[in-house]
């Protein structure tokens, strides 16, 4: 029972890594190391997950998972009814997460497929802000429609709200967006939270790899511009866009210290990068995690 | 010549300023001043823009009367929705600057911005 074994406590060791990770603020101080972390995580869970019942349904072939589902699918009969469950569940558990990022894949390129197309009709260039469309909108607003061909837009409000300079690093911080393909990074976190909306973990997961992500944009961003405008930037830009709390968004929010927006202002005025041999080492850890999973689908249950 | 693109934009808005939507022959007619365009080319349009859903169309004797289906403020209202993303569904259709904020968090931000801005004024 070693692989199996070992595979489920992979898959409840990445849980409570990411119960972890979901307190943890030194992640701040490398938020693109922080983010490969949290996806080598999720691929572990998914994997070890899927794998722990596979591995446990599939034993009688005594020859790991990947091999035991090709035997599986030749000669059934050989199975107990509670293994032949724990295959199916395992089995179903993998269509599963693979079958909803599709779904979100589909979703995504609708909706955006459909912005593209408003944009075209509604919004129009600014010779102000070269590059970008402009919504004329009296709130504030300043996004980024990724895409092998990315779109920033502001809003007519963001230009009247925000000077040059801090709107110049308002578009720096959406270009990393674009750049950096961080809709590509949520898309699995979203879509895991499609499969588990009332788990907690799951939403406070999406929350922080989605502030990582505004931090990693912060930090590109601040790359051109002086850290301050950006976060001036970001306080007037909140502060004005003062909006009941959205629907489908969690109450995680508070007025306090662990407000996003101001956390990101604090680690803007005064960064503290962790050194590099201790980013190195998360790199190499975070690729452990992932890779793990995959050597004990080789090991015999 | 412009592209299709700023054609049928340029057809939205004469279409979103009349009150009772306009054959290929009025848009045509209305947009002479600008610019002089082949009828084939505004019906074109005009079917381009029925297929993509923003207009409807009805039989006019032998044409079509186009009207829009939405308002422009309403698409612009549709955008800032997702802009603010305020649809209620957090997917990764877009990437945003900042999320929207509730009340008490405002006064927060108003009081660290007015600190962070008096640190070294100018």
């Amino acid at each position: 029972m070693t692989g199996t074994a070992l595979l489920a406590l992979m898959a409840a060791g990445s849980a409570l890594g990411a119960h972890l990770l979901t307190r943890a603020r030194w992640t701040w101080r490398t938020p693109r190391t922080a983010i490969a972390l949290w996806q080598a995580l999720g691929l572990a869970w998914g994997l070890a997950s899927i794998g722990t019942l596979l591995s446990f349904g599939l034993a009688p072939y005594g020859q790991g998972v990947v091999v035991g589902v090709a035997r599986f699918f030749a000669a059934p009969s050989v199975l107990s009814s509670f293994q032949l469950v724990a295959v199916a569940a395992g089995l179903t558990l993998a269509l599963l997460l693979v079958g909803m990022l599709m779904v979100a894949i589909g979703t995504v390129v609708r909706a955006r497929r459909r912005h593209r197309a408003l944009l075209a009709l509604v919004a129009h260039g600014d010779p102000e802000v070269p590059g970008t469309l402009v919504l004329d909108h009296p709130v504030a607003a300043a996004y980024c429609v990724p895409g092998v061909r990315s779109q920033v837009v502001v809003s007519a409000g963001t230009l009247e709200l925000l000077g040059p300079y801090e709107l110049a690093a308002v578009l720096a911080h959406e270009r990393a967006h674009a750049r950096e393909r961080h809709d590509l990074v949520l898309l699995p976190f979203t879509s895991l939270r499609r499969i588990f909306p009332q788990a907690r973990i799951v939403s406070r997961t999406l929350d922080a790899v989605e502030l990582l992500i505004e931090m990693a944009a912060d930090d590109r961003a601040r790359r051109h511009r002086p850290a301050k405008e950006l976060a001036t930037a970001l306080l007037r830009f909140a502060a004005a866009g003062a909006a009941p709390t959205p629907a489908g968004t969690l109450g995680v929010v508070g007025a306090d210290e662990t407000s996003p927006i101001l956390v990101r202002v604090r680690r803007l005025l005064a960064p503290a990068p962790l050194p590099r041999p201790m980013r190195g080492a998360m790199l190499a850890g975070a690729t452990a995690v992932a890779v793990l999973p995959l050597i004990l689908y080789a090991i015999p249950a | 010549m412009k592209g299709l693109g700023e054609l049928e934009r340029t057809v939205m808005e004469v279409l979103w300023h009349r009150q009772h939507g306009g054959t290929a022959r009025e848009v045509g007619r209305a947009l002479a001043d600008e610019r002089d365009l082949a009828h084939t080319t505004v019906m074109t349009v005009l079917d381009r823009l029925a297929k993509k859903g923003f207009l409807v169309r009805e039989r006019e004797g032998r044409a079509w009367r186009y009207r829009p289906i939405a308002t422009k403020e309403a698409y612009v209202a549709e955008l800032m929705l997702g802009a603010l993303s305020m649809t209620g569904d957090r997917d990764a259709a877009l990437t945003h600057f900042a999320r929207s904020v509730s009340g008490d968090e405002v006064d927060l931000l108003r009081r660290v911005l007015d600190e962070v801005e008096g640190t070294s004024p100018g």
